[in-house]
Parts: C-alpha cells; structure tokens; sequence
C-alpha cells in the first residue's frame, strides 16, 4: 500500500507542476534567507571578536583626559617615560608596560611615498599588541637607549613602498631622517571594523622624542595583564598608582583614563549578538512569508483537492491512504525545498563571508530550525486541508465549492 | 414493495430511508421513508423528475451518503454500524459508481483514472494497465486511452467514467444517468455493454435515466416522485433470465 500511495503522491507532484514549482520555491526562498542571515550574523560576530583578540590580550589602555568624555582633555598632561617605569615596577598584575608617542608623518623610499603612524615605543610594544615579526627582528638595547634612526614595519607600509623586495637592511625617509628597517611585523589581516593594523611604522621611544616630536611626551600607555582574569586586577593597581603619580585628590575626577579591551569586545560582542538577532528576526519574516505563499497556493488548489479526494473515497480509498498520499506529497515538496534552500542559504553566507573577508562558520542548529519549519508549513498547509477534506462523505466532499 | 422471490437475503435493502437537506422552511425531503430491494442480478432502471431524488437515493446505495434515518443493507449488513474504512473497502470492494457529473480526475489520462480503482485493489502495474485497456476498449476508447479529461468530449469522459466503474467487475454497478451526453448510436451501446454485463457478468446494476427507451432495456423500472416511490414494475425483459443470482 505504502509503496502505491507513493507513487501516486508522485504523479501528482507531477501533473501539477506549477503548483509544485510554487511550493517548493516558497520554502526554498524561506530556508535560504535564514540560514544566510544567521550565518551572516554570525560570521560578522565572530570577525569583530577576532579582531578585538588580535589587537592583543589582557590589554589595557592608559590615555591622558578623562573618560568618556569626547576628545582627549588639553589641560590633561600627557605621561613621561617615569610614569612607565612606575608601573612596570609598582603594579604586580602586570606584566608587560609599552609607552607610546605617535604622530603621521610620509614616509618616503626612491619614488614611493606613503603617509602612516608614526609610534615612538619599545619591544614591549609587539608583545603587548600581538605583533610577530615575518622578517627582522625588534630594536637592540643599543638602538633604543641611544635613539637611533631605526624602525619596524607593518605589512601595509611594505607593500606600498618596498613592492615585492625584501625591506630588512633597506632605508627609508621620515622627514629628513633616514631609517634602517630592522624588521617586518607580521600581518594581522584586514580588520572587518576599526584601523588597519598593518599600517605603522615603529621607532624607539627615545628617537621619536628627540628627532621628531622634540619633548618627553608619552601619549598614552599600553599595559598587558598577567592573565586575562586579572585585568581587571591590574586596571584598578594602574588607576591607583596613576591618581598618586598625578596627585588626584579623593572626590576628584580622574584625568586620565584606563580603557580594558575586554571590556570593549564584550559590548561590540553585544552590538553583534543583537545584530545576529535581527537578522535572524527578518529571515524569520521572510521564512512566514514564504509559508504563507505556500498556504495560499494550497488553500487555492483547496477547492480541487477536496473534489479529488472525493473520488477517491468514492472508488474505495480509505482515509488514511488519502492521507498518507497528501503527506508524502507534502513532505516531498518541503524536503525538496528545503534541500535547495539550505544549499542556497549557505552559498549565499559563504560568498557573503568571502566578500566582506569574514570567516564562514555554518552552524547546523539554524540547519535544523529551517528545516523543521520548512517541513512544518509544507506538512501543516498541505496535510491539514486534506485530513479534513477526507474526514467528509465522499458526497460532500465532490460536492465542494 | 415489490421484491423480486426472495430465497437468500437480498443484495440490497433499503428499510425506510429518509435523506433530509436544510431545516424548518428551506427542509428538502429528498428521500422520504424509501422502501426499496434488490436482489442479485437485478437490472433497475430508477426513472422520475428531475429533483425527485434519484441521484439521492443512488448516492445512499452506493455509500457515499449517509441517510438522516431508516436503514441500509447491504447483503444484510447494516452498513450504518460499519466503520468509514469498512465503508471504503465496500466501495473498493463491491460497487462501481458512474457519476452524473463524471468526476474524473483533471490532468489525468483517461488509462490512469480507469486505473485507480485498481490501485486501491493492489493490482499489479501490468495488470492494472491491460484491464483498464479493456475496459476502455469496452466503451470504445481504446485508442483515447491517453488523453485527459480536457483532451475528451463530453460522451468521452462520460463513457470512461464507465470503464472505471467496471473495470474491478463489481457487484453492483450504480450508474446516475450514464447515458445522458451520448448521441443515439452511442447510448444503444452503452445500455447493450451495461445488459451484456449483468446477462454474462450476473453484475447487479441500477441506472437513473430520464429517457422512456432506456429504461425499457431494464427488467425493472422504479419510479421516483418527490423522494417518494410511485411505482415499482417488473417489465417483459426480466422474465428471460430470471433470478440470475450467479
Ligand atoms: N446537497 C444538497 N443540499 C440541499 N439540497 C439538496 C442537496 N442535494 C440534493 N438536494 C435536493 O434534493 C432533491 C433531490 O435531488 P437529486 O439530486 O436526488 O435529484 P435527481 O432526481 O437526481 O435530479 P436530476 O434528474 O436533475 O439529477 C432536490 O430537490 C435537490 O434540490
Ligand atoms: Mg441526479
């Protein structure tokens, strides 16, 4: 019986090809746009968490002005190399302490030129940030105590003014300085939000002060923690230590501001998940709209299903052969549907993730929602009008209108 | 009434059956209080004016419709205190319907809708095909065996919808005005194929016809009148083959 009843259920996916076609694209559609949403959704999660870890861990900012505030304060003094040295010594959650001056400046080699940050800072700054190095290697203890003229590149600057040559050992032109290249950080890749990584140039602190900037400025401070469970630990040593150096009265806003990275990633984290929630929200419009083409092709072709299930009964079937014929049907359409929504849905997500340069990870649950909605309406709009229909005297139900 | 002698239990039984459409002022009495048996191998014309119920009572025959009161036997069962699947493997099983309105299924092919009832009976695909050739053949459609019912005119359709009636050679062949879009040539070949099935086949058949000269091929003829029956009469042709309960 079973096997008859299917191949009738055939036949008739078969005779009505339109209505068929209908079906099967309205859950298609459906499938597809929430299984690319989310994923999407996902993809740009998991991008902006990347990026927030790849700007280095267990980071903390320590920036002159006060929080929150607009731009920096200029009453605000900016720190001094002591101001460093006295948190590397004094704050036992810390671990590595990176000063850091920086202005823009062109930098120049034979006929390229290209403008970036300049950063006046040591080997700290490469651990704290978490920059390797492809070629070369950090500063000495001789270069960064006597201030010479060398400096570190990011892949960006490489590109744009060494081409496809090796950059170690060359020159390059800041103002009427010439620097040797000692090393090539290692690119970050490029960042879905925020600068690009790979657009700097380092020099030591110490030749930033004397030959460019021309004071002991130091612009802002950046401080890793010991573990990424103790920076919290180590922002309030930091605040403490800073409010003394700076001689901050209790009751008195600070004039400096120490900014956590993890926090920052946990509120863009937020931004996303809200994101991946919306996204989600109009695929799952989009998910009923579909399920309700298919409920109006199916209330429409109603009026002749009814009447074919009444001769049916009138030759002798009986009710649950009608019906299981109506459920292959149905279930037919909406896994078929649903197979090629959910192949379009991820070549959709995965091109989506190519483009915007966004890793492309698919998760199967969204998989799974889609197809066990898809098969709901399939099933709900094509079995239930038939299940009543077939509850009918076979009379009623040729009599339909 | 008027029964035919009656030795066994008659084929069919209708035991003061009333069908009974709307309520109040709009109540149609379509059958009121029908008393009516059949026996095997009976030929029954059911004659009478239009709207005088005799679609009703054939739908009530053949288990399509269920009558507001009064009982239905069939072969002495009381199909009232059968299941609906019960009810369905009859119709599988025992009757062959011809609708007045044809009822065949649209964008099907003629061989595919005379199939169907032997779908429901699990024939083969082979054997299903070359019975529903001859049955087709039967009413002279062989050769439209694949064209759907958009593709035939009205006597086609009509005439398959008499093959898929007699393809599963039932017991009882019901059949509402079965002749009613045929031209003169064709409706004389219908009511011979419908005779040579209950001589040769002892297939038990009650045909509603309007027509004087169909009803004449009958052995029988009961005359409806506002759900009532007028009169019932045995005509010269029964007496030839007699009971024919095979
Ligand atoms: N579903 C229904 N609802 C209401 N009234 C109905 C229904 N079916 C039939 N009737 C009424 O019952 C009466 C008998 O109808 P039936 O179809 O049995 O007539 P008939 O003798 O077959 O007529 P015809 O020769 O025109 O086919 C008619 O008055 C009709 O209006
Ligand atoms: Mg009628």
């Amino acid at each position: 019986m079973i096997g008859a009843t299917i191949i009738l259920a055939f036949r008739e996916i078969r005779r009505n090809p339109m209505r068929s076609i209908l079906t099967t694209l309205g859950i298609m559609i459906g499938v597809a746009s929430v299984i690319a949403m989310v994923t999407l959704g996902r993809s740009v999660t998991a991008r902006i968490t990347a990026d927030i870890a790849s700007m280095g861990t267990n980071l903390l900012i320590v920036a002159p002005g006060a929080e929150r505030h607009g731009p920096v304060s200029s009453t605000a003094s900016a720190f001094t190399m002591n101001d460093v040295v006295a948190i590397e010594r004094e704050s036992g959650a810390v671990d590595k302490v990176a000063p850091t001056a920086s202005s823009s400046a062109l930098v120049v080699c034979g006929n390229s030129n290209w403008n970036t940050t300049i950063q006046g800072s040591t080997n700290e700054f490469f651990e704290v940030r978490g920059y390797k190095f492809a070629q070369g290697e950090g500063f000495t203890e001789t270069q960064l105590q006597a201030g010479l003229p060398v400096c570190v590149i990011g892949e960006t600057v490489r590109r744009e003014l060494f081409g496809q040559q090796d950059p170690v050992g060359s020159t390059v032109r800041i103002g009427t300085i010439t620097f040797t290249v000692t090393g090539l950080t290692a690119s970050k890749g490029k960042a879905a939000m925020g600068p690009d990584q790979d657009d700097l140039v380092v020099i030591p602190v110490v030749t930033f002060q004397r030959r460019i900037a021309g004071n002991t400025d130091i612009n802002s401070i950046l401080v890793s923690a010991l573990t990424s469970a103790k920076t919290a630990l180590a922002k309030g040593q930091v605040e403490a230590l800073m409010r003394e150096r700076r001689h901050i009265a209790a009751g008195q806003v600070d004039d400096f501001s120490v900014e956590d990275m993890k926090e920052m990633g946990t509120m863009l984290t937020n931004v996303t998940t809200v994101l991946t929630a919306l996204l989600g929200a109009i695929a799952g419009v989009s998910l009923i709209v579909g399920g309700i083409g298919i409920m109006n092709i199916m209330l429409v072709s109603v009026t002749e299903r009814t009447r074919e299930i009444g001769i049916r009964l009138s030759i002798g079937a009986r009710e649950r052969e009608v019906l299981l014929q109506f459920l292959v049907e149905a279930v037919t359409l909406s896994v078929f549907g649903g197979m090629i929504g959910i192949l379009l849905g991820i070549a959709l997500s995965f091109g989506g993730a190519i483009a915007f340069g966004m890793p492309f990870g698919l998760k199967p649950d969204i998989v799974v929602i889609a197809i066990l909605f898809s098969g709901a309406v399939g099933v709900g709009f094509g079995y239930v009008p038939a299940r009543k229909a077939s509850r009918l005297n076979p009379i009623d139900a040729l009599r339909h209108e | 009434m008027k029964p035919v002698e009656t030795t066994a239990t008659p084929l069919v039984e209708l035991r003061h059956v009333s069908k009974v459409y709307g309520a109040g002022e709009s109540e149609v009495r379509a059958l009121d209080g029908t008393e009516l048996v059949i026996e095997h191998g009976e030929f029954v014309a059911i004659v009478g004016a239009s709207g005088s119920g005799k679609s009703t009572c054939l739908n009530v025959l053949g288990c399509l419709d269920a009558p507001t009161s009064g009982n239905y036997l069939f072969q002495g069962v009381d199909v009232h205190s059968l299941t609906r699947d019960q009810r369905a493997l009859l119709r599988r099983h025992y009757f062959g319907f011809v609708f007045q309105g044809f009822n065949l299924l649209a964008r099907t092919s003629a061989i595919e809708n005379v199939e169907l009832p032997l779908v429901y009976r699990h024939v083969g695909l082979s054997e299903r095909r070359l019975l529903a050739l001859q049955a087709l053949e039967e009413v002279g459609l062989g050769a439209r065996a694949h064209h759907t019912p958009a593709e035939l005119s009205g006597g086609q359709q009509q005439r398959v919808a008499i093959a898929r009636a007699i393809v599963t050679n039932p017991l009882l062949l019901l059949a509402d005005e079965p002749t009613g879009n045929l031209d003169s040539a064709r409706k004389r070949d219908t009511m011979q194929l419908l005779i040579d099935l209950n001589r040769r086949r002892g297939i038990t058949i009650v045909v509603v016809t309007h027509e004087a000269d169909i009803a004449d091929y009958a052995r029988r003829i009961v005359r409806f009148h506002d759900g009532v029956i007028e009169s019932d009469t045995l005509t010269g042709q029964g007496e030839q083959t007699g009971e024919g309960a095979a």
